[in-house]
């Protein structure tokens, strides 16, 4: 048996530990679930692409970076039905970075609150 | 084009964060999604379904043979009569631990897992280590987890699928003769219904 062999992260199997690290894992996962019920794609379509996604042997052995392989997934699954292109992903998130700068602390984010957005909404 | 800066702002959003609130407003922008429902999803899967229903549906098959009975044969069924039912339209398979069989539930594909009755998996259950290591090697991995099996009895491993998915329904503990079924719920450890574990002894 190898000394490098990754062991398995055994939790506490309590009932009640929580399920998400981080708020945007939870939204990640249950756009899934919207979208799978609305029939944009079908629970083995979404299967068989998370599957390539955590199968790279760039991902983490302990499962740490799950979610990160979650949303990739579904980011290749829109981007392959014509939903959401990478690039239109690219430059919302930069929209959202900008508003997340200009927007001072204790108060909620808006894509409003980027200050390109007006510029880009004169344009359209 | 200007450079980043890494001096500290106000407000920062985490990258992932930022990619998902991106996907989330051009869904919604076209349709294909809507916030509430979204808050709705989350809140379910956070505080309403979890291991504790699974708990339910083993406490009734150790205490109503009937029910049991029905559990083995169409899972599915016995399963949405509880009110617990998969979003996915997944199949459900319980599998009963005995004196001669101990099973053990992995998905080596990616991370299937029987949402309705368990919640989501637990961290392990996603890892490689795990997805690997469970078809390999069920002793060692069972070790990990500290249970020892007798030597003699047998270990078999279901490996989940988005369409089937499987329930371990753990040998009922000595002295809970005469129990109730909430009494039976709280014996019935999340890692028990895996195959992980084993139900906790009667104190």
């Amino acid at each position: 048996m190898s000394r490098h062999e990754a062991r398995i992260p055994v939790g506490t199997g309590a009932l009640d530990a929580p399920v998400f690290a981080e708020p945007w894992q939870a939204e990640a996962f249950a756009m899934v679930v919207a979208l799978h019920e609305r029939g944009v794609f079908s629970w083995g379509e979404w299967a068989e692409r998370l599957s390539a996604e955590v199968k790279q042997h760039e991902a983490a052995s302990d499962g740490s970076d799950y979610y990160e392989r979650w949303l990739a997934a579904l980011e290749r699954l829109l981007a392959e039905k014509g939903l959401a292109g990478h690039d239109e992903v690219d430059a919302v998130t930069a929209a959202w970075e900008r508003a997340a700068h200009a927007t001072p602390h204790g108060k909620p984010i808006l894509l409003e609150n980027d200050p390109e957005s007006a510029r880009l909404s004169n344009i359209r | 084009m200007a450079h980043d800066h890494d001096h500290h702002h106000d407000n920062e959003l985490d990258p992932m964060a930022a990619r998902v609130k991106a996907l989330e407003t051009i869904l919604t922008q076209k349709g294909l999604i809507d916030p509430a429902a979204i808050d709705v999803i989350v809140d379910t899967y956070e505080t309403k379904v979890g291991p504790r229903n699974g708990a339910r549906v083993v406490a009734k098959a150790w205490s109503d043979p009937e029910f049991a009975g029905w559990l083995k044969r169409d899972a599915t069924a016995a399963i949405a009569s509880l009110g617990y039912t998969g979003r996915q339209g997944e199949h459900m398979q319980a599998v009963f631990n005995s004196d001669e069989t101990h099973n053990l539930v992995v998905c080596t594909l990616c991370s299937c897992y029987p949402w309705s009755v368990l919640g989501l998996p637990p961290v392990w259950y996603k890892a490689p280590a795990y997805r690997s290591k469970a078809v390999i090697d069920p002793r060692g991995v069972l070790a990990e987890f500290g249970v020892t099996l007798a030597s003699d009895k047998k270990i078999r491993v279901w490996d989940s699928t988005a369409e089937l998915r499987y329930l371990v329904v753990p040998q009922r503990p000595e002295g809970t003769q005469g129990w109730g079924e909430v009494q039976l719920a709280e014996l019935v450890t999340r890692d028990s219904m895996i195959g992980t574990g084993l139900a906790r002894e009667a104190q």
